[in-house]
């Protein structure tokens, strides 16, 4: 699915990370920590072609990132749902139209998608919130929401930068809930996140393996996460 | 790619997509800058095409109409003056290339003297030239072969073939009409450069719009359309409204009358109509090329 080999990047003379390796398989749910500035965005934003490796290969659903055209990586991120740090939404469409922004782009016509937006709205506990701008809600509906557009197309991989970032504990518990129920829909999910708290509960609930970005290396977290 | 296919891509691009259109929201400065900008082009090239359609039609016409002709001046003393203009008229009958030669009356040489001299000369008592109007058969006559002739039987006579001064007036006037044109082509020129500062910057204003759908899967031409196609249909509507504009500017020239014959030709005559309708399709291309470089150069900057 997303199999990295020997990955290395660095922003000009400044490595980052070098040498990792890692096969994400279908259905596995994976945690990646390690303190500030140590790369997990950037990892995260290799996995969606955002970012080309400096060195090593980097296959996305079989094929490799540096031989993907343009079109092949819009496509391939049709596969990838991602919940940004910052949500990324358009200020100016009300939540419901940027939920439904990828159906758009992928040519689909939201309107005959309305049913499944609307259980999705309501998956996310928004169906309320339908015609807010995006500016109107609080932190743990702008990342609910971010979540509702990252799976809207139904991909394969889900990921999600610090998703619990600005919000409370209970709504960070809410979202982690719908992130574990669509793991066991058979959805590949990975959270770049260095809240502890947040992975000890994942842990409880599914087989999460935890992964640390230290020395910029990547390593299997200890036991005692 | 067959026919129906491009008919529907034509079509879609017109008709547009409402979801695209509403995720890239219009920036103000830039929709008025671009009307603006076109219809200010598209007023200009009217006039830039009015001028060249005229003096490519003066051109024709000198070369055309005068090239059948010739006139033949006759100066000699008073007395000697009915016995060479016969001489003349007896050579000019028996020259090939000749289909008609014919004396101007005292009136017509009158109406010639008119504009210098008022309309009433004492033509009688002047010694004013005799006028022979000479009309060319479609092979033309032999001017120097005539010259020759001319200089035993009618000493006085000096043939004017028209092409001392017929030569660089049709010359100026085609040279003018190149102008007309390449001022048009300045114009398109100017537009394209201005839709492109326009473009980039709405491209620039958007480019957290550009950068999200590019993020949830949007295919550079999705995003390139939203824009190419509202740039395209501004320039288009701004460069007809100039477009109507100039017509009735042109169309509210003061009409020259016939002492000003060399103004008569300018505006728009018979098939040069159709070359109007044709600047605000000009314009729509134009700014659908500029664009759409200007989006794919854009675009290019992310991955």
């Amino acid at each position: 699915m997303i199999e990295l080999e020997q990955v290395a990047y660095s922003y000009g003379d400044s490595e980052l990370f070098s040498d990792v390796s890692l096969t994400l398989q279908p259905g596995s749910f994976h945690f990646l920590t390690g303190p500030s500035g140590s790369g997990k965005t950037t990892f995260l934003k290799l996995c969606y072609g955002e970012l080309l490796p400096t060195a090593g290969h980097l296959r996305l659903f079989g094929s490799d990132v540096r031989a993907l055209t343009r079109d092949g990586i819009a496509e391939m991120r049709r596969r990838v749902g991602v919940v940004h740090q910052d949500c990324g939404f358009l200020d100016h469409l009300p939540i419901a139209d940027n939920i439904a922004l990828p159906l758009s782009v992928a040519g689909q016509s939201p309107a005959s998608e309305q049913e499944n937006l609307a259980e999705l709205l309501n998956w996310v506990g928004l169906r309320a919130r339908a015609g807010a701008l995006p500016p109107e809600l609080s932190g743990g509906e702008r990342q609910r929401a971010a979540l509702a557009r990252a799976v809207i197309m139904s991909p394969d991989v889900i990921l999600a930068d610090e998703p619990t970032g600005n919000i409370d504990w209970e709504m960070s518990q809410r979202l982690l809930q719908l992130l574990v129920e669509l793991n066991k829909m058979g959805k590949t999910v990975m959270i770049a996140t260095h809240d502890l708290g947040l992975i000890r509960a994942a842990k409880a609930q599914v087989s999460a393996r935890v992964l640390r970005i230290s020395d910029r290396r990547l390593q299997l977290a200890g036991a005692d996460l | 790619m067959s026919r129906r296919l491009q008919i529907g891509r034509i079509t879609g691009f017109i008709i547009g997509d409402a979801q695209a259109e509403r995720a890239v929201p219009p920036t103000g400065f830039t929709a008025r800058l671009t009307v603006f900008a076109a219809a200010v082009m598209a007023f200009l090239a009217v006039f830039a095409l009015a001028l060249s359609v005229a003096s490519s039609g003066l051109a024709e016409r000198w070369s055309q109409e005068l090239a059948q002709s010739a006139t033949l001046r006759i100066s000699a003393p008073i007395g000697q003056m009915q016995a060479q203009t016969d001489a003349a008229l007896r050579v000019l009958e028996t020259t090939p290339g000749v289909a008609s030669a014919r004396v101007l009356s005292d009136d017509e040489q009158r109406k010639l003297l008119e504009p210098w001299f008022g309309p009433d000369i004492p033509l009688e008592s002047l010694p004013i030239p005799q006028l022979i109007e000479i009309v060319e058969t479609e092979d033309g006559l032999d001017a120097e072969a005539l010259r020759t002739r001319l200089v035993g039987e009618a000493p006085g006579a000096v043939l004017d073939d028209h092409s001392r001064w017929r030569k660089p007036l049709a010359a100026a006037a085609g040279r003018l009409s190149l102008l007309g044109w390449l001022s048009i082509g300045l114009i398109f020129l100017v537009m394209g450069a201005m839709i492109t500062l326009a473009a980039n910057a709405a491209l620039a204003a958007n480019a957290k719009v550009i950068s999200v759908m590019r993020l949830v899967g949007a295919k550079d031409s999705y995003i390139a359309n939203a824009f190419v196609r509202r740039f395209t249909l501004r320039a288009l509507a701004g460069a007809a409204l100039g477009t109507v504009l100039g017509l009735v500017a042109v169309l509210l020239l003061p009409s020259p009358g016939d002492d000003a014959a060399f103004l008569s030709g300018l505006g728009f005559h018979g098939v040069s109509w159709l070359w109007l309708p044709v600047i605000p399709v000009v314009a729509g291309l134009v700014a659908f090329v500029a664009t759409r470089a200007a989006a794919r150069r854009t675009l290019k900057e992310l991955r």
